[in-house]
């Protein structure tokens, strides 16, 4: 309607109104205001907090026993070298998740009753390495298993990584699994159409679309697998945190633990940055348009 | 028999039952090569559930159907070498989101009948310029109007020149004004010979490319014959209601 009526006066180019000039003027000052406001709000929360923290009696003892800087410079290369080693677990560690993970989703979908031993197999394994704490895993099969002598020895890390594996990937599997049952039905009635067999279907068609749905919450699992390496200590293993602890014993100062503690944290930011950043374009993918 | 007087479809009293309640009750047609044949009827006659059963998507209850001289219905049959021989197109294109036009068209020609990379692309490439979508090649299906998607969707069922094509209502999502750029295709299909059952709606579109026309109610086949027959002279008393419905919903 108004295209035509624009097109009849020959104007095809947009001039707002004085009635959105007015609208844009008004967003612009609240704007403003609201920016103001949260500057404020910040500066005066962080003075209250810092200044309780700072005035409280024990501040002095506590500040010595966790943030001593010498301590935590000569704590800072045997926590690094330990921390090289819970990358390395990371990276195997995820691995076998995916691995695992996945055949355990296919698992838990498969259809027929020729199925039905591996489906209950799958569905008894992700319901007891879900509910078993990660730190019980660690020592069940850290100290369990090389009890058994039926392998020869392995580092403790080794132990560590078949722990963290068993655990996540029953996780990971859970998801995968509700990302396969949301990729629509016929998506599996077109790729069977074509001739494609059942595994070639799963491969090619559902599982791409699966994981693509389910990406946050794989990257939510992986950024606290991050952090549960440290578990490894528990077995022996000299990672980031068992390095810190020898600090902490050689020194009798907690600082240590405070390096190791922001070394996590820094090692986990990039992939929580991603994570934002991939469900937000998601979510921005998904909902062209509207205010709410 | 000379394979050209073997219908390359023939279906032989197909029963289906959903449950307790029959879809399909004693369905027989046949479909020469080259035939187009239209399927016409309200929603519910069985339209559908008769093109999932010639896929194998939908197993028989009882009754024959006949791929050439195969009996598709053969439990020693294989339904993926049954299914590579049969083109379908859905109501609503199926397209696989996660793969651009070109991958979705040529998908079948690399994983079911082992192609090369290279020469699947150039038979898509020149499937899609064909439809006239040649520099769609890149884009994915969701930045495709669903005139344009349902037309990848027939170029994807058709890359592997199959013997049978099944239509199943593909124009019945589309908005009124992309209706005929899928119909002229198929159109094109029927003159450069392909063998077409199809389930439709469009009438006026089923007078034009049909040379037989089955009409199903409840089930059963009612009334079946050239176009002329059935649209100008139909005989049976459910067919004349159906066709005035149809034809005229205002009554």
């Amino acid at each position: 309607m108004s295209s035509t009526e624009s097109t009849a006066r020959g104007t095809a180019e947009f001039i707002p109104s004085g009635i959105e000039l007015g609208r844009r003027r008004h967003r612009r000052a609240q704007g403003t205001r609201s920016v103001l406001i949260s500057v404020v709000s910040t500066v005066v929360f962080a003075a209250v907090v810092l200044g309780v923290l700072f005035n409280s009696t024990g501040w002095p003892q506590v500040q010595a026993s966790f943030f001593d800087g010498k301590s935590m410079v000569n704590s800072l290369q045997p926590i690094l070298i330990g921390l090289w080693l819970n990358i390395q677990v990371l990276f195997f560690a995820a691995l076998g998740v995916a691995i695992l993970g996945s055949l355990l989703a296919i698992a838990r979908t498969l259809r027929g009753p020729i199925f039905t031993p591996i489906r209950l197999l799958a569905a008894g394994y992700t319901d007891i390495f879900r509910g078993l704490p990660v730190l019980l895993v660690m020592y069940l099969i850290g100290f369990g298993v090389p009890g058994l002598n039926l392998f020869e020895r392995m580092p403790a890390q080794f132990w560590g990584t078949i722990a963290l594996i068993l655990c996540y990937s029953a996780y990971v599997a859970e998801v995968l699994r509700a990302g396969i049952e949301a990729v629509h039905p016929s998506q599996r009635l077109a790729a069977r159409s074509l001739g494609l067999s059942h595994a070639k279907t799963l491969r090619l068609v559902v599982m791409p679309q699966a994981v693509r749905k389910v990406t946050p919450a794989l990257m939510n699992d992986f950024v606290s697998m991050q952090k549960d390496v440290g578990l490894i200590s528990v077995l022996g293993a000299v990672d980031a945190i068992r390095a810190a602890q020898i600090q902490v014993a050689q020194d009798f100062n907690f600082s240590p633990y405070v390096v190791a503690g922001i070394l996590f944290v820094l090692l986990s930011l990039p992939m929580i940055r991603l994570t934002d950043w991939f469900t937000a374009r998601a979510q921005k993918r998904e909902q062209i348009g509207g205010a709410v | 028999m000379t394979s050209s007087t073997v219908p390359v479809l023939r279906v032989d009293n197909v029963w289906k039952f959903f449950g307790e309640h029959p879809v399909l009750r004693g369905i027989s047609i046949e479909v020469a090569a080259h035939e187009v044949v239209v399927l016409i009827g309200a929603s519910g006659s069985g339209k559908s559930t008769l093109l999932k059963t010639i896929n194998l998507l939908e197993p028989v209850n009882d009754g024959q159907i006949f791929l050439g001289n195969e009996d598709i219905t053969d439990p020693r049959v294989k339904p993926d070498a049954v299914r590579a021989q049969v083109g379908v197109v859905f109501q609503h294109f199926n397209l696989f989101p996660h793969m651009n036009v070109l991958a979705n068209v040529t998908l079948a020609l690399r994983q079911v009948h082992g192609q090369d990379r290279a020469t699947a692309d150039a038979r898509g490439r020149e499937l899609l310029a064909r439809i006239g979508l040649a520099d769609k090649a890149n884009e994915y299906p969701d930045r495709l109007s669903g005139g344009q998607q349902q037309r990848v969707a027939i170029a994807r069922a058709v890359a592997t020149d199959p013997r049978l094509l099944l239509l199943d209502e593909i124009t019945s999502a589309l908005d009124p004004q992309l209706v005929g750029e899928v119909l002229d295709l198929v159109r094109g299909l029927k003159e450069s010979g392909s063998t077409i059952l199809m389930a439709t709606h469009e009438m006026g579109f089923a007078r034009r490319v049909a040379d037989r026309v089955v009409f199903l109610k409840d089930g059963v086949i009612v009334e079946s014959g050239t176009p002329e027959e059935i649209f100008d002279r139909p005989q049976h008393p459910a067919t004349k209601e159906f066709l005035a419905r149809v034809l005229n919903p205002l009554g």
